[in-house]
């Protein structure tokens, strides 16, 4: 094969058919773009945390627990050794972390908020920016600093005082960065800051609060924080108590953000696919243009490979350019990337251009287009040199040999390895292919559904635009089928992420459902309740019924000891398993270490069902007291597997310092998004009555002042108890949700301008045959209006064709995701998605009038002459 | 030598099998110059695409000096043709995506010729095209694509040329421009010709001329 010759021809074709090809270079250039944006995002993400791991933590090393360090004799160990070592090289503060009621003096407004206490000196690396500024040390002075959004939502000043629990704190300044946090975090309480030292006038951290305790280490520069942690690490598993570093932070959140990109990337990748089918078409129309010129070099002496590898090259080159194009436009898109993701990240992210980023964005790129382009290309060896003699009356037949086989295996395998590059995970990547290629395959079936629907049931009745317009949809060589996949998948991603939100969202909605409780009081102390009843009826809510909450920990389970196995960090179904070779079912740690909120009750509730055994009932005699009387209980099913038990296994309590025997009779399924008091261990009456426990009641209050009014009455007479206003909560989950939704619909944008892109050639391929008939019928007699309504009807069924698709294939999705995903009940999002169909079809008729600009612009004459 | 030995096609149309070449036997010299003529549907084109080894016959069998063409597969074909074949067609099947020059050039450089845009550049000249090297097909007219052709089809001085009707899309004037170039570089390179035709008057220029009528060799006469 003389390759001067192959190249020389190549770009000689190239230049003369630029505009053809460039709906190949067209098509990848939005896939590559999303590509590179998102990957390359993501590797200045990971740049970023790396620079500022040590200002995340603040420290070299930190110990952390849900109950007090220095409860930890072994902590307690460790701190003083460090001390003793080092002296004055190494500094300690301790922190706390709770949510707990804040009201403005003065005005009486009140918010849940996530208070932080910190200790003179922290963060030791980094800095908190306040405004105004230098005014973090204030802290120690007494004084609050917080989130800007609770002096909007208390029509607060800087200088006000602000009460928590007990304590009253001038408000001291507003928070402006806190390297580490996102600002998501905010949606569920704004941040309150206070000294480590005033807590205890609070009042707030009594029995029964969920607090997260902290203590951060500054050590010297040579002193190796991470080989240091990894020698307290087993024997602090054993007290519940995680060690942390620098380096786990940097690894975690890179770990985190990482899959995020990936994963974001996939729907990047799913454009890029889509552009594929782009190429693909593209070819196809390009090649079956090019028929006689390739049957002229074929007679000339040009072999099948030459002619292979003349437009094989050009395949690649326009893909490369393609993906040229698509790497600086998703260059200028990652600028993009932080304003669609800025409440997720935890650091400020510096933009610069990922040369990694970019090569795998154009190599993706380039790969796509060859491999996508190998099928039609294959068409070549069907061209005959006969048919520069006479034009050949049956088109050449698709032979599927060998090369075929091999080619469209070379595409399945493609997509798999991109996917599994992409995501990081072979399996997940198998997983996603398979989607998008049975996402694909119901479109294209649907599609050929259409065009048959359009030939055999349009009535002859109708008009004779309308049935112009229809019967285009399946005229010889039309492109219905490549046009309402490329489109329809675009919008089926769009549609699914509606349909998907609509049924996440829809439980979470408390003010939909008049019954549905929305105010939660929590933490109320026994001899609190009387307190709180007569707040709640003096708003005229008489009904409430308290909840029992205890809580307590797992000690053993099936006599296997928890402190053993979290010395261990691993645990197996089988007691016999090793990390290293065992394939037995594995425990999940946060299980075994958690602190359980237990209640007790004879009745399962609402949003509770069992699914195994029996549910204990009202007769229960066994006490739990001692291994021989264990007190029956029922689990829920999710949390049983983590500890790797079931029906019939034990489980002991550490209730308090007191042993609980139990044993599991039930397993139970829970809709843990209707908010109502649900638990993951319930137990009989009779068991935990006089164990320590704190109480939770339920009020249905419509009225907001109302609302706020019993907030602030209780926040002044029982400072410790939290009121969680679940409308908030609802709508911090729904701006949670619809970041993360705005995010991937970003993403899925650009599946829907490859489809454009695609309708735009599609358009193009049979742009003479339009013009032409265009013409004809304006020559005889048709007016520009009726030839461009006869375009409408086509481009409006091609829109409405995607459409449908779309939405019947994206609720099936949605259907699916909320059965097995979500498991939540699903319902169709209706006005969304008629919304979508519609502006699917909108788009696809302009787009496509605009690119038929030359049917109705042609003179007649000019075009007859040239047929002629 | 290009012999012809009871030959005989096929065509599938509609599911139906047709016949279209009935045992067509002849044997041509190098240097010679035949004429097929015939009317319309009587098999010229497709014994001329056998002959060129564009298609494989159904019966029988062409030598091109002495090599079966339908013992040869597609590619082995497309390389016999590269080496010995020229073609001047009647729609003149120029590469529209080319230039006049870089349709010239086509076949050199198939064949790896190392100055094919002078050979390219000195066969326009000799068809009066100097100056139209650079023009795209649909910048030329109908007789400037045929000069073009005609410069392609010599311009690896091949041993045989074969032109299906180089004049039917052609006014009188320029007709005769292409058959003088045709024949003057017949003459000039020694190449053999063989020309498919219904135009009596060019037959008549040949030195050899087969009539065809329904798939069947009618006559051969040599002038």
């Amino acid at each position: 094969m003389s390759a001067r010759f192959v190249w020389q021809m190549a770009v000689r074709e190239a230049r003369a058919a630029r505009r053809r090809l460039l709906l190949l270079t067209a098509s990848v250039t939005a896939g590559t773009g999303a590509l590179v944006a998102v990957n390359s995002f993501a590797d200045n993400l990971t740049a970023s945390v790396a620079e500022q791991a040590q200002a995340l933590l603040g420290a070299d090393l930190s110990f952390r627990s849900r109950a007090p360090l220095d409860s930890s004799a072994r902590v307690s160990t460790i701190l003083d050794s460090l001390r003793t070592a080092l002296g004055d090289r190494a500094a300690v503060a301790h922190s706390a972390s709770f949510t707990a009621m804040a009201y403005l003096e003065g005005s009486g407004g009140t918010r849940l908020v996530q208070v932080r206490t910190v200790d003179p000196g922290w963060p030791y690396y980094g800095a908190i920016e306040t405004a105004p500024a230098g005014t973090w040390p204030r802290l120690q002075d007494g004084a609050v600093i917080v989130d800007p959004s609770l002096l909007a939502a208390l029509d607060a000043r800087i200088g006000d005082t602000l009460a928590l629990g007990e304590a009253r704190y001038p408000i001291a300044a507003t928070v402006v960065n806190v390297p580490g946090d996102v600002g998501l975090q905010e949606a569920f309480g704004a941040r309150v800051y206070i000294a480590t030292a005033t807590v205890p006038s609070t009042g707030l951290l009594g029995f029964g609060a969920r607090v997260r305790y902290e203590t951060f280490v500054k050590l010297p520069a040579e002193v190796d924080a991470q080989s240091l942690a990894e020698g307290f690490r087993p024997t602090l598993r054993e007290d519940r108590v995680g060690v942390r570093t620098v380096a786990d932070d940097r690894d975690d959140l890179t770990d985190g953000l990482t899959r995020l990109a990936n994963y974001l990337g996939l729907v990047a990748l799913a454009a890029l696919l889509l552009g594929g089918l782009g190429v693909a078409s593209a070819v196809q129309v390009f090649i079956r243009q090019r028929l006689d010129s390739i049957a002229v070099l074929r007679c000339l002496g040009a072999t099948t490979r030459q002619v292979f590898a003349i437009h094989l090259i050009q395949a690649l080159a326009m893909g490369l350019l393609g993906s040229v194009i698509g790497a600086a436009l998703g260059i200028g898109l990652q600028m993009v990337m932080p304003l669609v993701l800025a409440d997720f990240l935890p650091v400020d992210v510096v933009i610069r251009p990922s040369w990694r980023a970019i090569a795998l964005g154009v190599g993706l790129g380039v790969w796509t287009a060859g491999v996508f382009s190998l099928l039609p290309l294959l068409g070549i060896r069907e061209a005959s040199p006969l048919a520069t003699l006479r034009r050949l009356a049956d088109p050449p037949r698709v032979r599927w040999d060998g090369p075929r086989l091999v080619a469209v295996l070379l595409l399945v395998t493609s997509v798999v390895a991109l996917a599994a590059v992409q995501v990081g995970s072979l399996v997940q990547g198998a997983w996603f292919a398979a989607g998008v290629g049975m996402a694909l395959a119901a479109l294209w079936a649907a599609s050929l559904l259409t065009v048959r629907a359009a030939r055999r049931f349009t009535p002859a009745r109708w008009s004779y635009l309308v049935r112009q317009g229809l019967a285009n949809l399946h005229r010889p060589g039309n492109q219905t089928v490549t046009v309402v996949v490329a489109l329809g998948f675009g919008a089926f991603l769009l549609v699914t992420l509606f349909a998907a939100q609509h049924n996440l969202l829809r439980d979470f909605r408390v003010d939909s459902d008049e019954e549905r409780p929305n105010l939660v009081f929590i933490d109320i102390q026994t001899d609190q309740r009387a307190t709180v009843r007569e707040a709640l009826a003096t708003e005229g809510i008489t009904n409430a019924t308290f909840v029992p909450i205890v809580p307590m920990r797992v000690l053993e389970v099936d006599g296997r000891r928890v402190s053993d196995i979290l010395g261990r960090g691993r645990v197996y179904e089988d007691t016999t398993a090793t990390p290293e070779g065992e394939d037995a079912r594995e425990g999940s740690m946060w299980a075994f270490r958690r602190e359980y909120r237990s209640t007790y009750r004879a009745a399962l509730g609402g949003s509770e069902r069992v699914t195994l055994g029996r549910f204990y009932g009202d007769t229960v005699t066994a006490t739990g007291r001692t291994a021989e009387d264990p007190a029956p209980i029922s689990m829920e099913a999710g949390v049983a597997g983590e500890l790797i038990v079931g029906v019939g296994d034990r489980i002991t309590w550490d209730v308090q310092g007191v042993p609980v025997y139990t044993v599991v009779t039930s397993l139970r399924e829970v809709e843990w998004a209707r908010f109502e008091p649900n638990f993951f261990v319930l137990f009989p009456p009779g068991v935990l009555d006089r164990a320590p426990q704190t109480w939770v009641t339920l009020a249905r209050v419509t009225d907001p002042t109302v609302r706020g009014r019993l907030q602030r009455v209780l926040a002044e007479r029982a400072a410790n108890v939290t009121s969680v206003d679940l409308g908030q909560v609802q709508r911090a989950l729904e701006q949670v949700l619809d970041r993360v939704i705005l995010a991937i619909r970003f993403m899925a944008l650009f599946s829907l301008a490859t489809g454009a892109v695609v309708l735009v050639g599609a358009i193009a391929t049979s742009r003479w045959q339009r013009i032409r008939e265009g013409t004809l019928l304006r020559t005889l007699g048709a007016s520009r209006r009726q030839v461009l309504r006869i375009l409408g009807v086509e481009y409006a069924a091609l829109g409405v064709a995607a459409a449908l698709v779309a939405t019947v294939l994206a609720g099936g999705a949605g259907w699916a995701l909320s059965k097995w995903v979500f498991e939540t009940r699903f319902t169709l999002p209706l006005v969304p998605m008629t919304g979508l169909a519609l502006g699917l079809a909108t788009l696809t008729t302009v787009v496509g009038l605009w690119s038929s600009q030359d049917v109705l612009d042609r003179p007649p004459l000019e075009v007859l002459s040239r047929e002629g | 030598m290009l012999v012809a030995e009871s030959l005989g096609h096929d065509y599938l149309s509609g599911g139906q099998r047709l016949t279209v070449l009935k045992d067509i036997t002849f044997a041509l010299e190098p240097g010679g110059f035949l004429a097929i003529v015939g009317p319309s549907g009587s098999g010229k084109t497709t014994l001329l695409g056998l002959l060129a080894g564009l298609d494989r016959p159904t019966r029988g069998r062409v030598l091109l000096d002495g090599v079966d063409l339908g013992a040869l597969d597609e590619d082995a074909r497309a390389i016999v043709r590269r080496d010995r074949v020229g073609f001047i067609f009647q729609s003149f099947q120029l590469i529209p995506t080319l230039t006049a020059r870089e349709n010239v050039q086509v076949p050199l450089e198939l064949a790896g010729s190392p100055d094919a845009a002078a050979v390219a550049d000195d066969l326009l000249a000799r068809v009066g095209l100097a100056r139209r090297g650079h023009h795209y097909p649909t910048q030329l007219s109908g007789g400037e694509q045929q000069r073009v052709a005609v410069a392609r089809a010599f311009s690896t001085r091949p041993r045989i040329l074969f032109a299906d009707e180089p004049t039917g899309n052609l006014d009188g004037a320029n007709g005769h421009t292409v058959v003088d170039l045709m024949t003057s570089l017949n003459e000039e390179f020694g190449t053999t010709l063989v020309l498919v035709t219904h135009d009596l008057q060019l037959a008549a220029l040949a030195k050899r001329t087969i009539r065809l009528a329904d798939g069947a060799m009618v006559s051969d006469t040599t002038r």
